[in-house]
């Protein structure tokens, strides 16, 4: 049994809710208290059909406006697989909040109602998707009974987005028609779609590849703590705590210490509290230990000496603006990329990406909320990365307004 | 390549020591919030994971409403003494006393309410900048929103609509001097992936966990532990009744379960079966209004 974590994309009109609310309750993850509470707020309303988006729009605000604001995140397993949804909005005003759910994401349902075909929110989130490189994408063409379940119409939306996929490279493409409010290709394949030969929704999900998400080549282990327990039993001990981003490790491995370029030798690996290991993989939580008594320290990255990542001074990004205050060129933020902080400066904000059509607007003077931009940052230390593209788990990177603490930025290195 | 893939408990224990270690590399004085409970007993497990052979970089920390069962408490200091960690015990009947506090009335009249303020002061007192916790987001749809490392003002306010973006798993912990944040490690496990893990990895629980024969009084449907703490009315019905507890809170509000679950493998069989949430079936306090939850969070709850 393994994890896939997933995000869906698409507005309640798309059917996004009952898509989810449908995925929990045929895998009975919703309870009977849950639902009476449902039951109990959508006595309040007039049409009196349960609202299954009550199960995700966990806050008052939420509800009494009926948006969903924030990314909610939810929870079922089968016997093959546990499944985390990212709940994102899916209006533009959400940008944020979608690419906040799609970073941690393996995979994309990205919904289209089959009475409209591939429309400008389509665009919108594919583009996300691409931008954040998304491993997998799930175009699940709803509410199929609303045009007879006809597959004319099917075909002719799954040529529509082909072309949009090509366009924006996204390769791993599956289709599948649906009707999330009846049922229909969810849990089981539906007798309606008898002309469709693929496997349902859930089966789909339950049996996708994920293992391609993790590069086992690039290397990379950021040092989060150092653990030096410093009795007399233990005085020399010196590990080195982190988790494994990507890559494997083992004894005896020649290793590079970034930005440094310290060399040593891997002297001992350990998991499990002290146990000692052979090798660890990514993403296992590990300690290593080096052969040579050298300055490593949070922020360091130790990697193996092939494939090594950059590191630079100046680093080109996508970048989403997460913030009402907005970007202006020459503003300094705090970077982080994974354990390592370093000071920064936005030198320059060369085009906005206008995430409904792709086309560049050059030389914009400053980015706004939600706005996806491509700049160029100056960093006070060389930091290590990996580009985005290359590898997710090294590539992003935050920008934190040092006045205000908050995160304001999300980074796709290129 | 099968050889490189990791069973999804081994996933969540990863991402749960990267949180630990997070904690342990961002923050001056942490402190790691253990109740006896299940979550906060697999938290500790989990640290011991994290710094061992080191010691842990925080104490451990109980805000004790005086409302416990005496199993958990009794656990709570069996642990903190086998693992040799420092265990901070503060007592809302205290806080009651020296600032004056009313206390709830009323039949189940709960200290809930009033821990907040003993948590808060407790924070103050140690200056604590970040307060590890056992939360899950699948316990309740408020939890659902929050995110791993929750920022708190000084009044330990959680605000939902000024929450930070969290991407990858990049944690932003910066805070100002008298703020705290709350983190929360096992925010994905689901209640049977803790199950699980406390089987897989033969973790102690107290005995209140597992079937045993109580004196309890059914109300509204729920078992209600007979105890000094709450109110007896002469037309209650007391029974004799094998149950369990599936959580493990003040006893004026954590309602047992009938069951014959004594062991692991008993309980994990029941919750596969059960039709009815965790909180839902047990937790008096969150059937007050749909944002329960939310209202208290927002007041420094966790």
């Amino acid at each position: 049994m393994d994890i896939l974590r997933f995000i869906t994309a698409g507005s309640v009109d798309d059917g996004k809710s009952t898509l989810i609310g449908r995925l929990l309750y045929d895998s009975k993850s919703i309870m009977i208290d849950q639902l009476e509470a449902i039951e109990k707020q959508t006595k309040n309303r007039e049409d009196g059909e349960i609202d299954l988006a009550l199960l995700t729009d966990g806050l008052r605000a939420e509800r009494e406006q009926g948006i969903t604001i924030d990314v909610a995140y939810k929870y079922f397993a089968t016997p093959k697989r546990k499944f985390i949804i990212a709940d994102a909005p899916g209006h533009i005003q959400y940008t944020r909040n979608m690419v906040t759910g799609a970073s941690n994401s393996d995979l994309i349902i990205i919904l289209i109602d089959a009475r409209n075909g591939v429309a400008e929110q389509t665009r919108r989130h594919s583009i996300i998707a691409s931008l954040l490189n998304m491993p997998r994408v799930i175009v699940a063409i709803n509410k199929m009974d609303l045009v007879g379940f006809s597959q004319d119409i099917y075909n002719n939306i799954v040529i529509e987005y082909a072309d949009l996929a090509k366009a924006l490279g996204l390769e791993d493409v599956t289709y599948i028609p649906i009707s999330a409010l009846n049922g229909d290709n969810i849990v089981e394949k539906s007798t309606a779609l008898s002309w469709y030969e693929g496997e349902s929704l859930l089966h789909l999900l339950e049996t996708v590849e994920v293992e391609k998400a993790i590069n086992l080549h690039k290397a990379r282990f950021p040092v989060q703590y150092v653990i030096r327990p410093q009795t007399e039993a233990l005085h020399d001990y010196r590990g080195y705590a982190g988790k494994v981003i990507s890559g494997i490790y083992k004894k005896g491995d020649a290793v590079t210490i970034l930005p440094s370029g310290a060399t040593s030798v891997i002297s001992a690996i350990e998991t499990d509290g002290g146990k000692q290991a052979d090798e660890v993989f990514a993403p296992q939580a590990a300690v290593i230990h080096l052969q040579d008594d050298i300055d490593v320290s949070r922020g360091d990255v130790i990697v193996l000496n092939n494939d090594l990542p950059k590191t630079e001074k100046e680093i080109e990004v996508l970048l989403c603006w997460m913030d009402n205050k907005p970007l202006i060129p020459g503003n300094k933020y705090l970077l982080q990329i994974n354990s390592t902080r370093v000071r920064s400066v936005v030198k320059d904000i060369e085009y906005r990406l206008d995430v409904n059509s792709l086309e560049k607007k050059f030389g914009p003077e400053q980015a706004g909320l939600n706005d996806i931009v491509k700049a160029v940052i100056k960093t006070a230390q060389p930091v290590v990365y990996d580009s985005y593209k290359s590898l997710r788990a090294n590539g992003g990177v935050i920008l934190i307004d040092e006045t205000s603490n908050v995160t304001v930025g999300a980074c796709m290195i290129q | 390549m099968s050889v490189h893939h990791l069973d999804y408990l081994d996933e969540l224990e990863s991402e749960s020591i990267h949180i630990f270690r997070e904690v342990a590399g961002q923050f001056e004085k942490p402190a790691l919030l253990f109740s006896g409970g299940k979550d906060s007993i697999v938290l500790v497990h989990l640290a011991l994971k994290a710094f061992r052979p080191g010691k842990f970089p925080f104490p451990l920390v109980h805000i004790d409403t005086g409302h416990n069962f005496p199993e958990a408490l009794q656990f709570r200091d069996q642990l903190a003494e086998s693992i040799g960690e420092k265990l901070v015990v503060r007592l809302v009947e205290d806080t009651i006393k020296t600032k004056k506090l009313t206390e709830q009335k009323g039949k189940f009249a709960s200290r809930n309410q009033l821990q907040t303020y003993t948590l808060l002061d407790t924070i103050e007192e140690f200056g604590f900048d970040a307060c590890i916790g056992g939360a899950r987001r699948d316990e309740e749809k408020a939890r659902a929103k929050e995110r791993i490392f929750s920022v708190r003002d000084e009044f330990g306010q959680w605000d939902p609509k000024k929450q930070r973006p969290e991407l990858w798993n990049t944690y932003n912990g910066k805070i100002n001097k008298g703020e705290n944040v709350r983190v929360f490690p096992i925010s994905n496990w689901t209640e049977l992936d803790v199950w699980n893990y406390i089987r897989r990895e033969k973790i102690a629980l107290p005995s209140i966990y597992f079937a045993h024969e109580r004196e309890v009084l059914e109300y509204e449907g729920q078992y209600v532990a007979v105890s000094e703490y709450i109110r007896i009315d002469d037309t209650d019905v007391i029974v004799n009744k094998k149950v369990r507890y599936r959580t493990v809170g003040d006893m004026t509000c954590t309602a047992a379960v009938a069951s014959n679950a004594v062991t692991l493998d008993d309980i994990i069989t029941e919750i596969i079966a059960t039709k009815t949430s965790e909180r839902g079936e047990t937790r008096i306090d969150d059937k007050v209004s749909e944002a329960a939850m939310e209202d208290r969070k927002k007041n420094g709850y966790f």
